[in-house]
């Protein structure tokens, strides 16, 4: 068995913020994730990040995610890359699949002093007639074959859902060279940033509110859709319909945080459709309701990766103050200007609720 | 507001939330217009700004405010926004033509000296624009930052141009 003071499962920006702060500090920091390279979701995000400017706002995503794989190395963070955390035990073992370097694969329980989960969230299907035809597709999905793969998903396409994620997706996929049909939007609203939306109105993407989409219709793939409007109860109207013809519809309907981790070692959780469902909850250190296990990032709430970034910077610091590697009264202060930093993210129209149902994680934690 | 609803902001909302500039500001010469009546956390326009024109302040949640007589039109903050929603406008280039700068991340860029469409924050082609200036700046981040001139009377409206077509010889 390996011993490790911090194992850290999944190297997204939550991860890997937590592994800079905690190694930054002298604490030996391993992260696991099943991918080929870390980074998580940031190496998709091509766009500019929103924030404060004090803290990497204004950056690409994908720049951000090169900074944090650079401090990491630099503060000796050890990554297994392609290995898979396949359960979380008592007393803080963590079992992991590794691929060696000549791709075999070893089961290795390591003994840790300190888990944080950062396993992120994934997307929420949504189910109609056809959807099951090539060509139907997460937004996150689409995302990934445009700007990491570099693959168009289609040349026409229809994009489900008005969050930030469906507005966002619908500009790059515009930029990589399709032509986004129209977002169609089941809610009497856009979802997202009006900043976003007016980007893709102005390159000419209706967005259709209150409609919905009945079926995708197609041989072997996507060739045509089915959208129509629906009434005040979320009902298709009949008689509305409207076909579009698209090869391809990517589906941007929020995200589900993936919790079986935090489950498998019997973390308290919560029901908040505002982060996304059933959370694990935890206090102001990130730390879960079993000591030594910490949750970072979207597990714990979709949110965005500039709270992600935060949240991990709070856990890792708390970890290197329970480790003893900074003193109590350096942690207050580093934890307590985060902190600062966190609710100024999550204030406004877009942040209210997240702010309110986070507020309802840490109280409920204290009961 | 019908931004939540239609998805791009009209004149009288802008005018309404005191972003838009006075006609006579306009006519003392460039003057950046920001488009963000929203209430998001985000604030690198005001950090942009060498002139401290645009105010956000804490909490960075506030909607930025930009002061008409501290701008000088220099477009910086043109770039830095990550919404795009900041553009320059200058009401006195000629006596009919006014320029409309704005970001554009599609390629192929424009070439300067060409004729292309020029369309309103609903995507709509409403005059048609001659390239004055394509910055691609190292500091803008791969935002580059269009200048077309467009008769004076659509400045209020054109915020961007219609995506060009790769060409053929380019392939």
């Amino acid at each position: 068995m390996i011993e490790k003071e911090v194992v850290i499962i999944g190297g997204g920006p939550s991860g890997l913020s937590a592994a800079v702060e905690a190694a930054k500090r002298g604490t030996e920091v391993l992260v696991v994730d099943e991918n080929l390279r870390a980074g998580g979701q940031l190496f998709k995000q091509i766009h500019k990040f929103f924030g404060s400017s004090a803290h990497r706002a204004g950056i690409r995503g994908i720049d951000i995610a090169i900074e944090l794989l650079k401090e990491a190395e630099k503060y000796g963070v050890e990554v297994w890359l392609n290995s898979v955390a396949i359960g979380i035990f008592k007393e803080k073992k963590a079992a992991i699949k590794k691929t060696l370097a000549d791709n075999s694969e070893k089961l290795e329980i390591i003994q840790a002093k300190k888990i944080v989960i950062a396993t992120g969230a994934s997307e929420n299907a949504v189910s109609f007639k056809g959807w099951t035809l090539p060509g139907v597709m997460g937004a996150g999905a689409a995302q990934t074959m445009i700007n990491v793969n570099r693959v168009l998903p289609g040349k026409r396409i229809l994009m489900i859902g008005s969050g930030n994620v469906g507005l966002i997706v619908t500009y790059q996929l515009l930029q990589a060279g399709a032509e986004v049909v129209g977002v169609i939007e089941a809610a009497p609203q856009i979802g997202g940033y009006g900043v976003h939306a007016a980007k893709i109105r102005r390159a000419g993407v209706p967005i259709y509110t209150s409609h919905t989409i009945q079926e995708a219709i197609g041989k072997k793939s996507v060739e045509k859709a089915v959208i129509c409007k629906v009434n005040d109860k979320w009902q298709p109207i009949r008689g509305t319909e409207k076909i579009l013809y698209v090869d391809a519809i990517t589906i941007a309907a929020g995200l589900k945080p993936l919790i079986e981790l935090a489950m498998m070692h019997d973390c308290k959780c919560s029901f908040l459709p505002q982060l996304g469902g059933w959370v694990p909850i935890h206090d102001k250190n990130m730390e879960s309701t079993n000591p030594g296990i910490y949750l970072v990032g979207d597990v714990t709430g979709v949110e965005e990766a500039n709270t992600a970034l935060e949240e991990g910077r709070l856990a890792g610091t708390a970890i290197a103050e329970a480790l003893k590697y900074i003193s109590f009264e350096d942690a207050r202060k580093i934890k307590k200007e985060i902190w600062q930093r966190l609710n100024e993210l999550r204030m406004g129209p877009f942040g209210e609720a997240r702010m309110l149902a986070k507020n309802n994680i840490l109280t409920s934690c204290k009961i | 507001m019908v931004l939540r609803k239609t998805g791009y902001l009209t004149k009288e909302e802008l005018v309404n939330s005191k972003c838009y500039p006075s006609e006579e500001r306009f006519n003392k010469g460039p003057i950046a217009i920001v488009e963000c009546t929203e209430e998001i956390p985000c604030n690198p326009c005001e950090v942009a700004c060498k002139f401290k024109a645009i105010k956000i302040g804490k909490p960075i949640t506030n909607i930025p405010i930009l002061d008409e007589n501290l701008c000088i039109g220099c477009g910086l903050c043109i770039a830095k926004c990550p919404g795009l929603a900041i553009f320059l406008v200058d009401k006195t280039y000629s006596d009919k033509e006014g320029l409309i700068s704005f970001p554009y991340e599609y390629l192929p860029l424009p070439i300067t000296g060409s004729i292309v469409e020029a369309i309103n924050r609903e995507g709509k082609v409403v005059s048609s624009g001659k390239v004055i200036k394509v910055l691609n700046k190292k500091s803008f981040d791969r935002t580059p930052v269009v200048t077309i001139a467009i008769p004076k009377e659509k400045l209020d409206e054109v915020r961007g141009i219609k995506r060009l077509e790769e060409s053929k010889d380019s392939k």
